[in-house]
């Protein structure tokens, strides 16, 4: 065992695909040489060299696109999109091919393909780094959706990805790159996608999060235990396909739920979240479901971003209105 | 178009039938069957697609993208190629997909909005074709790719149309190309059109195979109606791709004769006189079976037995694709993923409770 940061975590998962599949390739912007922009690749480069791990040019359709022509002539490609806000040249591809490929060929081909994505803001980023657009992608048929909010989640499920028998985006929140440090198992272990993880059990209300958004609910659930409400904290973590039997167990038990996302508010996933418990569970709610989330409004430049992104006390606010409606 | 689109190119089959000085040359190198080949897939494929046309007016297909024009560039091009060669079509390649092997039923399937027309068959490497423009460029440039890291000696070809040289996947496919040296074609029919905006909209230079010249690959203008020509510059372009010398963009200048589709009417873009020029002097078909005649390869009763055949076989592939029966609805969900997820699951089973069918 080891403590280790997200970063780490995700590099040791790369290393270990790449040593165990001579077919797995990382390719990307930066993360030959130079290690990635995050050093997530670091090192990795010099241990497999030029043909494994593979700086290309700048050319998101371009690396996404020859990506899925790799991927059905026998390789395993592991994608590195420097950051959310400029994967968007590329999303013609996953939309329009990587997706469907599978049920265009009927089967023949798919194209199992790992796209990594930091995303998300809380860490005083340029203008335009900070996106969380993850509902754009949760919503394209043929996708897979992940984002852990832990080192160990981040290892195992990255580590399915690689796995899984189709594309996989993988997210991964910059404000917890380097924040929390933990023990990780060594070795290959995998952390299913579609399950969500229980990380603080509670009676009174469920707080559901992804991404760098766990840790705001895990703090607010902390304020408010002291003061005799427990809350039962949700980390999605496959964010599609959504692991629909926990959200509703959790929610059928405390009656009341909060969403919690970085992303902002209209068609934000919460919004489909909140629309699947009211469907499955509507007689077990003692009050509406919330939602804590980012405005409808551009992703502010960093000196307006704390004031945009869900904070303690905007989702304190949100429990104490389900627990007095 | 432009008024120079013979300049620099590639012609071996003179419009009236004649061989160059270089078609000689290259006529020598090739076998009569070739040379019939050529022939008889341009015939079958142009009476394939007149069928196609009346089988939607009729109401039997979809809307249909013609190709009657292009019959040399997709069949000189797919004959120089084998069945372990990668090709990434557009939705205009059926003349590509005839040639090289891919079922005729399936492309039947495909305009009658029938998924199962994409399916890859296992002997072949065509791929379904793609809809938005030059977003396969990108593909072939990665199956390429691979062959090189695997050291095979397969090639991989795009074709696309003028059109998508205004699409930034092109360039991006281009510009890997160039960057790792791959073993890619870069096949591009400049049919003068992109539905109704002339080539002239599309770029301010003159040719598309100029645009090689930045990418340090070869870029080579070959008069597009000229099944030979086609042929042998292609076969070039795969010789070199298999010798590990890279990348080369093909332009075949051609026509389109035709709508872009059966949902639109070509006299609202295009004067008529324009048409009727390269329809008479410049039909692929036409030119190539004056060249067979003049030297005894084909006589006016094989060229009627041979169109009766054609017609046969269309028309027995016909049949055969309206008589399968489409799938069930649940078929909606059979390829989304390799398992379903339990949420799909459910969407299926209101699907399937829906149909009252247990199978599918």
């Amino acid at each position: 065992m080891t403590k280790w940061t997200m970063v780490q975590a995700i590099r040791d998962a790369l290393h270990l695909a790449l040593q165990s599949d001579p077919n797995v390739l990382i390719l990307g912007e930066d993360v030959g040489r130079n290690g990635g922009v995050f050093r997530v690749t670091d090192g990795l480069w010099q241990a497999f060299g030029d043909e494994r791990v593979i700086d290309t040019p700048l050319s998101e359709a371009g690396i996404i696109g020859a990506s899925l022509g790799l991927s059905l002539n026998g390789f395993k490609p592991i994608v590195e999109i420097q950051f959310m806000s400029f994967i968007y040249p590329g999303f013609e591809q996953i939309v329009s091919h990587i997706a469907r490929f599978r049920t265009r060929t009927q089967g023949v081909f798919s194209a199992p393909l790992v796209i990594r994505v930091p995303y998300g803001g809380g860490i005083h980023a340029p203008e335009l780094h900070s996106d969380s657009t993850e509902s754009l992608f949760v919503h394209i048929p043929g996708l897979k959706v992940v984002t852990p909010a832990t080192p160990t989640d981040a290892k195992g499920l990255l580590l399915s990805a690689i796995r899984d028998p189709d594309p996989v985006l993988f997210l991964e929140p910059l404000k917890l790159y380097r924040s929390i440090k933990e023990e990780v198992t060594d070795g290959w272990y995998e952390i299913p996608i579609g399950k969500a993880k229980v990380v603080r059990r509670g009676e009174d209300v469920t707080l559901l999060a992804w991404g760098a958004m766990v840790p705001v609910a895990m703090e607010t659930a902390k304020y408010w235990e002291n003061k005799g409400v427990t809350c039962e904290v949700i980390d999605l973590r496959s964010l599609y396909p959504l692991d629909e039997a926990a959200i509703l167990a959790s929610a059928k038990r405390t009656g009341r739920v909060v969403i919690v996302h970085e992303a902002p508010r209209t068609a934000g996933l919460g919004a489909e979240v909140a629309a699947l418990i009211q469907e499955e569970a509507f007689l077990y709610l003692e009050a509406p479901i919330l939602r804590v989330t980012g405005y409808d409004v551009p992703v502010p430049m960093y000196a307006l971003e704390a004031s945009f992104r869900p904070d303690v006390k905007r989702v304190s606010r949100a429990i104490q209105r389900v627990i007095s409606y | 178009m432009s008024s120079d689109y013979e300049s620099d190119w590639v012609q071996y089959i003179s419009a009236e039938g004649q061989l160059t000085t270089d078609g000689r040359k290259a006529w020598e190198q090739l076998s009569d069957q070739l040379k019939i080949q050529f022939y008889r897939w341009m015939t079958f494929v142009r009476l394939f697609d007149r069928k196609m046309i009346v089988l939607q007016r009729q109401g039997r297909m979809g809307t249909y993208a013609p190709l009657e024009g292009q019959e040399a560039a997709q069949v000189g091009s797919a004959l120089a190629l084998t069945d372990q060669d990668w090709v990434f079509p557009t939705y205009r390649e059926h003349g590509v997909a005839l040639t090289i092997g891919f079922p005729l039923t399936h492309v039947l399937l495909y305009w009658a909005g029938r998924v199962e027309g994409c399916k890859p068959v296992s002997n072949l490497r065509y791929l379904p074709p793609a809809v938005p423009i030059a977003t396969q460029i990108p593909h072939a440039v990665g199956a390429a790719w691979a062959a090189k890291l695997k050291k095979e000696q397969t090639v991989a070809v795009a074709y696309f149309g003028d059109g998508a040289t205004s699409e930034g996947d092109f360039h991006e496919g281009c510009n890997f190309a160039g960057v790792f040296q791959l073993p890619v074609i870069l096949f591009c029919q400049n049919n003068g059109y992109a539905i109704s905006v002339p080539f002239s909209r599309q770029s301010a230079a003159k040719t598309v195979a100029e645009r090689a010249l930045a990418y340090r690959f070869p870029g080579i203008r070959v008069d597009g109606n000229d099944v030979l020509a086609v042929y042998m510059v292609t076969s070039q372009a795969v010789k070199r791709a298999r010798e590990g010398q890279g990348p080369t963009l093909i332009e075949a200048v051609t026509y389109r004769k035709g709508p872009h589709t059966t949902a639109d009417d070509p006299s609202r873009y295009r004067p008529r006189e324009e048409v009727k020029h390269w329809s008479r002097q410049f039909d692929p078909l036409t030119r190539y079976q004056l060249l067979l005649k003049n030297f005894q390869l084909l006589t006016d009763s094989e060229e009627e037995a041979w169109e009766l055949e054609c017609k046969r076989r269309i028309e027995q592939a016909i049949k055969e694709m309206e008589s399968l029966t489409s799938p069930p609805p649940t078929h909606l969900f059979a390829h989304v993923f390799s398992d379903l997820p339990p949420a799909l699951h459910k969407q299926r089973l209101q699907v399937k409770q829906k149909e009252g069918k247990e199978h599918d």
